[in-house]
């Protein structure tokens, strides 16, 4: 591993200094992930859906920025603008069948891509038990992309809780609050620039320290 | 005073302090206070092979206002720390509180943003119960030891003083009330043992040797 | 506006806990003109399974809007992850759903191995136990499921039952684990340790006993009228309605779909196992009362075929730079490895012990990409989302839980119905809120 794809590192949570340092959280070292890219032919049944998405929506060329195949999955990079019209499409053309949205997460690649904040959705098609998954990527500054909850009704607490953690607002949601922390938490907890821990107890009158000023294993 | 001697056969003499101590222990009424994984074995230990019925506390109180042990059994979360705090509020005194697990006592291998680092930053605990989660057999020892302590408690001002009076005149007791396992504490000889041992400042090399007699393990 | 407002009384500072729409609901509200009553339940509750908080607006006893905040248990395991190796992974995550530990294992250890492309490599013995330890821990899941059911709609005995069975099982895993709960059992590569013969004879012990339970449980709720009239027609959810709203597991096949990940996209060598997935076409509490009856029966069946094809081999990796030593022992003091196994260990040689040393406290790497992985949990369909820098600890780790999807369906279920019925609903769904909240 070279030492420049190193995108960042932090160190002792438990205020261990100097080597040594053995209690997991110190010299966490952050690396730059490859962006992968595959051209066709993409192998498997992989082709087949990619042609009938190409088939049932012309502005498949706009809003498909890469196809990336990888450990047997199919992902489809989207344009953020376009994620739900291609979910309309993926979830009623004839050929995809994709009535199933599984998943709706978000990953912080600070640090690495400029749009740093990725939307993962992984689509099941029950019809065919094929599994696709699509990503968008957005920036911190304008963290926007339409939601998909008219679509797959099961993306309304999904869609909250990576608001909630990621801070992507999902314009046309019905009601995007905070899901899992607190109505009146400031910050979202999941980033990468987010500390892990250390954060003051958010109920009056009792005060926790960070962990490294609380207890040190020195 | 010798009025003993005039009391017909059947009849126990005892302090009002012992006798209200003892009603407190007897008839422990804990609230539902279920968390996470250690809710899961507070239940197994109220159900048939465990059977907490058989220390006058089946009956788990649906509300606070009729319980006086608050078993906090499992995470808590910033955001449910205000509730609990409620909780504790709404409770009659007197009240005790159990902190089951290591997460509810010192936020266990949770060190993070989410969880509250221990519950005795929100309410005052009685009895640490360490354990992930821990077994059944030892949240009745910790409910035991939490018995004893009751019972050594002092009744109001003028029983805080007549304490503070014994202790000047003979000490401290040997044990600490509570500090003993139960399976010592209600057995005579094991118990001798045990306050040898803590005299003597060797009571852990006295359970592990005990431990290492019964060779239960391969 | 604060989450918890303060006031001073006269037994010292008092809180207040708000938030999750309460005051918005309770505003709009004229309790003089209007009948509509605003309850609050949760989220300390008794019948709420964990804390879940419902804000429910009620007309007499029927229920016209239902909301429901969760996140009480918010307990931030995906976030801790990121900061430990990817083998301390399996302890984080088996504290997630704490009723069903070996699923989440699985799921976490299955995304691991891909991520490797050590897929092909796991040993059959392995998957073998893995399949075994699934299926005991999809019964007493259920069986924690049937209990607090029972004792909520008013069947206490059912609780006393299925929490006496259930420790049978326990005492199976403790046997196999070491633990009763939370094991860390099923690791990236294999398993911890192996499954002693002790464990394999109880386990033949549970399979004779257990189906004659399943029948008197069967003789205990199902002619009962009132188990029938507080199941039977109450929270009905169909087919289109759990599609959307992603509902998959027992309450989807109660609906009649026959949506099983075993079956339709087979892991672990399920495909080789003879099952049947049993599904039912009341899509009420009922329907799901039945089908999960049916999955213990099957889980039954699948354990006796494990048993059947159990062959001595490895239960962990090849590769020694994945595989962690799975011979653990427990020390005479009761903690520890045996001394057997530290002189074998510090016996063998310098490099062994290096490597070792460097496999515990660094962890292994794993190549950059993101994978992911679905089993059938006892709740539904559990998904690892599982990214990788190349790094030794997990980029990102995302648990799609059966448990929170599945809650979205309560407002679905409850709304129009009476305000009795929402236990029932919610009940059926079998949350588990630290699987919910993570």
């Amino acid at each position: 591993m070279s030492e420049d794809s190193v995108v960042s590192s932090e160190h002792g949570m438990f205020g261990v200094g100097g080597t040594g340092d053995t209690s997991g959280f110190g010299g966490l070292q952050r690396l730059a992930v490859p962006v992968l890219e595959s051209q066709r032919p993409f192998g498997g049944d992989f082709d087949e859906v990619v042609d009938a998405l190409e088939e049932a929506y012309p502005q498949f060329g706009d809003a498909i920025e890469r196809v990336v195949v990888d450990r047997g999955e199919l992902t489809l990079h989207i344009v953020p603008a376009k994620i739900a019209e291609v979910c309309q499409v993926m979830r009623d053309d004839m050929a995809l069948r994709y009535e199933l949205l599984s998943s709706v997460s978000g990953v912080d690649y600070l640090g690495t891509d400029e749009r740093r904040l990725h939307v993962a959705y992984q689509l099941t098609s029950m019809t065919y038990r094929r599994r696709i998954r699509l990503e968008c990527a957005v920036t911190a500054q304008d963290p926007h992309l339409p939601s998909v909850t008219n679509i797959y009704p099961t993306a309304d607490w999904q869609e909250r809780e990576t608001y909630d953690m990621f801070g992507i607002i999902f314009d046309g949601h019905p009601n995007l609050t905070r899901i899992l922390m607190p109505d009146d938490w400031e910050g979202h907890p999941q980033r990468k620039d987010y500390p892990l821990g250390g954060v003051p107890v958010e109920y009056k009158g009792a005060e926790i320290p960070p962990p490294d000023q609380r207890r040190t294993y020195r | 005073m010798g009025l003993e001697e005039k009391l017909p056969g059947g009849v126990l003499l005892t302090t009002v302090q012992g006798l209200v101590n003892w009603t407190r222990k007897a008839s422990f009424w804990p609230a539902t206070f279920g968390l996470a994984c250690c809710a899961i074995e507070m239940m197994a230990t109220g159900a048939a092979r465990y059977d907490t019925g058989r220390f006058g506390m089946e009956v788990f109180r649906a509300s606070p206002r009729q319980a006086d042990l608050m078993i906090v059994a499992g995470r808590v979360s910033q955001k449910m720390a205000p509730v609990l705090r409620q909780i504790y509020d709404q409770m009659p005194e007197p009240k005790w509180v159990l902190s089951m697990g290591v997460c509810a006592s010192s936020g266990g291998m949770f060190n993070n943003y989410a969880i509250v680092q221990g519950v005795d930053h929100i309410v005052p605990v009685d009895m640490y119960l360490p354990g992930c989660p821990p077994r059944p057999e030892m949240l009745l020892d910790a409910i035991l030891k939490l018995h004893d302590k009751i019972m050594h408690q002092p009744l109001g001002a003028k029983g805080e003083k007549m304490l503070a009076e014994k202790e000047a005149r003979q000490g401290k007791p040997v044990v600490a009330p509570g500090a003993m396992p139960s399976s010592y504490f209600y057995n005579k000889k094991l118990r001798a043992e045990w306050e040898q041992a803590v005299a003597e400042g060797r009571e852990e090399q006295l359970r592990i040797s005990k431990w290492m007699e019964r060779r239960t393990h391969a | 506006m604060s989450y918890a407002p303060e006031r001073e009384t006269t037994e010292g500072r008092v809180f207040t806990v708000t938030g999750g729409d309460w005051a918005d609901v309770v505003g709009a509200h004229d309790p003089v003109h209007d009948e509509r009553i605003v309850v609050n339940m949760g989220p300390q509750h008794p019948s709420t399974h964990g804390v879940l908080r419902l804000v429910l607006e009620l007309e007499g006893e029927t229920v016209t809007d239902c909301r429901l905040v969760v996140g009480y248990l918010h307990t931030g395991i995906e976030k801790n992850l990121e900061y430990r190796n990817w083998t301390q992974g399996s302890t984080f995550v088996t504290r997630m759903d704490y009723l069903a530990p070996i699923f989440n294992e699985t799921g976490y250890s299955l995304a691991v191995e891909k991520l490797l492309g050590i897929v092909e490599q796991i040993p059959d013995r392995a998957t073998t136990i893995r399949v075994m330890m699934m299926e005991l821990n999809r019964i007493s899941s259920h069986l924690v499921w049937l209990a607090t059911t029972g004792m909520e709609l008013g069947a206490l005995s059912m609780m006393i039952y299925g929490f006496r069975e259930r420790e049978f099982i326990l005492d199976i895993f403790e046997m196999i684990t070491g633990l009763r709960m939370n094991m860390a059992y099923v690791r990236p590569g294999g398993v911890a340790q192996d499954v002693p013969a002790e464990a394999i004879k109880k386990i033949k012990e549970f399979l004779g006993f257990m189906p004659k339970r399943l029948n008197e449980y069967e003789d205990l709720l199902s002619g009962q009228p009132i188990w029938l009239a507080r199941t039977k027609g109450v929270a009905v959810l169909d087919v289109t309605g759990c599609l959307a709203l992603g509902i998959t597991g027992p309450v989807l096949r109660s609906a009649g779909l026959g949506w099983d990940l075993r079956k339709t996209m087979p892991y672990c060598g399920y495909e080789t196992y003879q099952f049947d997935v049993p599904t039912s076409d009341d899509a009420d509490v009922w329907g799901r009362y039945q089908v999960r009856l049916n999955e213990m029966r099957e889980s039954l069946k699948i354990i006796q075929q494990c048993l059947d094809r159990l062959r001595p081999g490895a239960i962990m990796v090849e590769d020694k730079k994945i595989a962690w030593p799975a011979q653990l022992a427990m020390g005479v003091d009761g903690l520890g490895n045996s001394l057997e196994h530290i002189a074998k260990i510090m016996g063998q040689s310098m490099e062994s012990l290096i490597h070792h040393f460097k496999l515990v406290t660094e962890g292994f790497r794993v190549p950059a990409g993101q994978v992911y992985v679905q089993i059938e949990a006892p709740r539904g369909e559990l998904g690892v989302h599982a990214v990788s820098d190349g790094g030794t600890r997990p980029y990102r780790v995302h648990y799609r839980e059966p448990s929170f999807v599945n809650l979205q369906a309560i407002p679905a279920m409850a709304e129009g119905g009476l305000l009795a019925d929402v236990i029932a609903g919610g009940a059926s769904l079998d949350p588990v809120m630290g699987g919910c909240d993570r």
